[in-house]
C-alpha cells in the first residue's frame, strides 16, 4: 500500500460513478499524496479518464453523470453543495488529450486565465514565468503574439500546460497528454512532467504503460471500473501482487 | 470453387492453371468484360451529367431572362435624378430617394434590435440554458416562427406597436416588425455557429475556472463571429426586400421626405416598387424596373459579403 507522508491532497472514498445506468467506475477508494506523479493506467473504457475528470468536476457537463461515495480535496468534499466550483476548477487545473489551446495569441493563452480570476499582478512576467516552466519559452519567445494555433502538436500541448501552470494550481490532471503526439515531443513533455512534480500534483492517465513507468512515483491500475491494485510503481510494474496487472503490464490484453 | 489468379505481369495473356474444375477466365478476358461494363458505365454517367446540367440551366435561364428584362427597362431610368429626387406623379421627375432612405433607416435599425435579441437568444438557448422542457418548447416556437408568413408580421407588428405601444406608422415600428421576422432566422443561424464551436475550447476555459458567460464571451462567440455575421447578413438581405409587412403596417406608399428620427412616417424600397409596378402607365413600370436593380445591387452586395466572410474566416478556424 501507499504509505502517504502527511496528508493526502485529493483523495476518493467508495466511489462510485455512473451515466446513465451504466456503471463506470466501482467503488474506488484511493488516496493521492502531495506532490508526486501518480499514474493511472489500464484498458479503454476502463473508468481512468472518468475517476481523472471527476477530481475536476468536469464531468458535471455530462448529463447522465451521477456518483455516490465521497471525492475529497484536501479533506473537504468537492461535491458539497458549498464548494464553488470555478474556484476549485483554478487550484485544480487540466491538461487534455488533445491539445486545445484558445484561438488566440500565445500571450493570451496563458493570461486569460488568470485575468478573469482577477490577477492582479504583471501580466507580461507571468507570461514569461509560465513559458519557462513548461520549457517553451525559448521557442516562442519572438512571436508571443502568434496565434497559439500555429504552433506545432507538442507546442501546443506544452502551451496548454503553461496555461494550466500560469493559475498556480495544486493539482494538474492530465488526461493521456501526449497520445496524440510524437515520441520527440512526447520526450519533452515527459522531461517537463519530471520538473513539475516538485511543485505540483500530478495525476496522469495514459495508455503508454513505459510513460508510466517513467514519470509516475505510484501507479493505479484500474479494470472494468475497479481499482485493482494501487502502489509504488515500481512494485507494479517489477512485483505486481495482482495476476490481472501482471497480465495487463507483460501486455496479455488492453 | 474456382480460385482465379490475375496475372499482373506484363506479357502475352495466358490461360492459368486453377486447382479445381470450373470457369477459368484468362486475364485478357477479364480486362475484356471490365471494359464493356466501363463504358456501359459510362453511356449512363453522360446522360445523367448532361440532364442535370440541362435542369440548372433552366433555372439559370430563367433568373438571366429576368434580371435582362429588367435591366433593359430599368437602366435607362437609372440617372442621377432617380437617386436625387422624391417621388412625383410624372415618371419623368420621380425618384427613389425616399424609398432608399427608409430602407437605410430601417435596416440600419432592423440590424441593431435583431442582432442583439437574435444572437443574445441564441447564445442563451446554445450555451447557458440547460435541457428542459421549456427550452425545447422554446427552440419549437422558434422553428415554427421561422416558417411564419411575412404578412402575419406585418399583423402582429400593426396591432403591438403601432396601435398598442402607439408608435404609430413610423420607422421604428416597421424596424421592430422586421427583426421580429428575421429574429428567428437569425438564431438558428447563430445556434449552428455556436454549435460548430469545438467543444475542447469550452472545455479548456472550464478548467481554468472560467464561468459559463466567461468562456462564452471571450473564447466561443469569438470563434463563432465569422457564422453568425453570414447568418445575420443573409438575414438583412431578407429583410430589405420584404414588402408585406411594411404594406400591412402601413407604411406610405407616397412620401415626399427623408426620415428624420425613428418616430418619422418611411417607405422602403420594395413598397416603392410595388407602388410603382401597380400604376397603369408604362414609364412607371419602368421606374419600378429601375428601383428593382438599386434593391438587386444591394442584395447581391449584402451576398458577396457573406460569401468573403464565410470563406475567409472559415479558412483560419483551427
Amino acid at each position: 500500500m501507499i504509505h502517504t507522508h502527511g496528508s493526502s491532497i485529493l483523495e476518493t472514498r467508495n466511489l462510485n460513478i455512473y451515466y446513465g445506468q451504466k456503471k463506470v467506475v466501482r467503488n474506488v477508494s484511493l488516496r493521492i499524496p502531495k506532490r508526486t506523479v501518480t499514474a493511472l493506467i489500464g484498458p479503454s473504457g476502463c473508468g481512468k479518464s472518468t475517476l481523472l475528470r471527476t477530481f475536476n468536476r468536469m464531468n458535471d457537463f455530462i448529463d447522465s453523470f451521477h456518483y455516490e461515495g465521497e471525492v475529497l480535496f484536501e479533506g473537504s468534499d468537492i461535491y458539497r453543495s458549498r464548494t464553488d466550483v470555478t474556484e476549485f476548477r483554478r487550484r485544480v487545473g487540466m491538461v487534455f488529450q488533445k491539445p486545445n489551446p484558445f484561438t488566440c495569441s500565445i500571450a493570451k493563452n496563458i493570461s486569460w486565465g488568470p485575468r478573469i480570476n482577477g490577477y492582479q499582478g504583471d501580466l507580461d512576467e507571468l507570461v514569461e514565468r509560465c513559458l519557462r516552466k513548461a520549457a517553451l519559452w525559448d521557442e516562442v519567445k519572438d512571436k508571443l503574439n502568434d496565434s497559439g494555433l500555429a504552433l506545432s502538436g507538442g507546442q501546443q500541448q506544452r502551451l496548454c500546460i503553461a496555461r494550466a501552470i500560469a493559475m498556480d494550481p495544486e493539482v494538474i490532471l492530465m488526461d493521456e497528454p501526449c497520445s496524440a503526439l510524437d515520441p520527440q515531443s512526447t520526450l519533452a513533455i515527459e522531461d517537463l512532467i519530471h520538473e513539475l512534480r516538485e511543485n505540483y500534483t500530478i495525476l496522469i492517465v495514459t495508455h503508454n504503460m513505459q510513460q508510466a513507468a517513467r514519470v509516475s512515483e505510484h501507479t493505479a491500475f484500474m479494470y472494468n471500473g475497479d481499482l485493482i491494485e494501487y502502489d509504488q510503481t515500481s512494485k507494479i510494474f517489477s512485483q505486481p501482487t495482482e495476476k490481472l496487472t501482471r497480465d495487463y503490464i507483460v501486455g496479455r490484453f488492453g | 470453387m474456382t480460385r482465379l489468379e490475375l496475372d499482373t505481369t506484363i506479357g502475352p495473356p495466358r490461360r492459368l492453371t486453377t486447382s479445381e474444375e470450373g470457369t477459368i477466365m484468362d486475364t485478357q478476358e477479364i480486362r475484356s468484360s471490365f471494359a464493356i461494363h466501363a463504358n456501359r458505365r459510362r453511356i449512363k454517367e453522360w446522360i445523367l451529367t448532361k440532364a442535370i446540367l440541362g435542369a440548372t440551366l433552366v433555372a439559370l435561364g430563367v433568373l438571366l431572362y429576368l434580371v435582362g428584362s429588367v435591366l433593359w427597362d430599368g437602366l435607362p431610368y437609372l440617372r442621377s435624378e432617380f437617386f436625387v429626387n422624391f417621388p412625383s406623379r410624372f415618371p419623368d421627375k420621380a425618384g427613389f430617394k425616399s424609398a432608399i432612405y427608409g430602407s437605410m433607416w430601417l435596416g440600419a435599425l432592423t440590424l441593431v434590435f435583431a442582432v442583439l435579441l437574435g444572437v443574445s437568444a441564441a447564445v442563451y438557448l446554445q450555451e447557458l440554458a440547460g435541457k428542459g422542457r421549456i427550452q425545447s418548447w422554446i427552440e419549437l416556437s422558434i422553428a415554427t416562427l421561422a416558417g411564419v408568413p411575412s404578412i402575419i408580421y406585418g399583423m402582429l407588428g400593426l396591432g403591438i406597436f403601432v396601435r398598442f405601444f402607439g408608435m404609430g406608422r413610423s420607422v421604428i415600428a416597421g424596424a421592430l416588425t422586421l427583426s421580429l421576422l428575421v429574429m428567428p432566422v437569425i438564431i438558428i443561424a447563430a445556434r449552428e455557429a455556436l454549435k460548430s464551436v469545438p467543444d475542447s475550447i469550452r472545455m479548456g476555459a472550464f478548467a481554468l475556472g472560467a464561468s459559463r458567460w466567461q468562456t462564452v464571451r471571450d473564447h466561443v462567440l469569438p470563434a463563432a463571429t465569422p457564422g453568425i455575421a453570414t447568418g445575420v447578413i443573409l438575414a438583412m438581405a431578407r429583410a430589405m426586400g420584404e414588402a408585406a409587412p411594411l404594406i400591412m403596417l402601413g407604411a406610405l406608399t407616397y412620401v415626399a421626405f427623408v426620415p428624420e428620427s425613428i418616430f418619422d412616417s418611411f417607405t422602403a424600397m420594395p413598397i416603392q416598387i410595388y407602388n410603382w409596378a401597380s400604376r397603369p402607365q408604362a414609364k412607371f413600370h419602368d421606374l419600378a424596373a429601375a428601383g428593382i436593380i438599386v434593391l438587386l445591387g444591394f442584395l447581391v452586395i449584402c451576398n458577396s459579403a457573406a460569401i468573403i466572410l464565410r470563406s475567409k474566416w472559415g479558412a483560419k478556424k483551427p
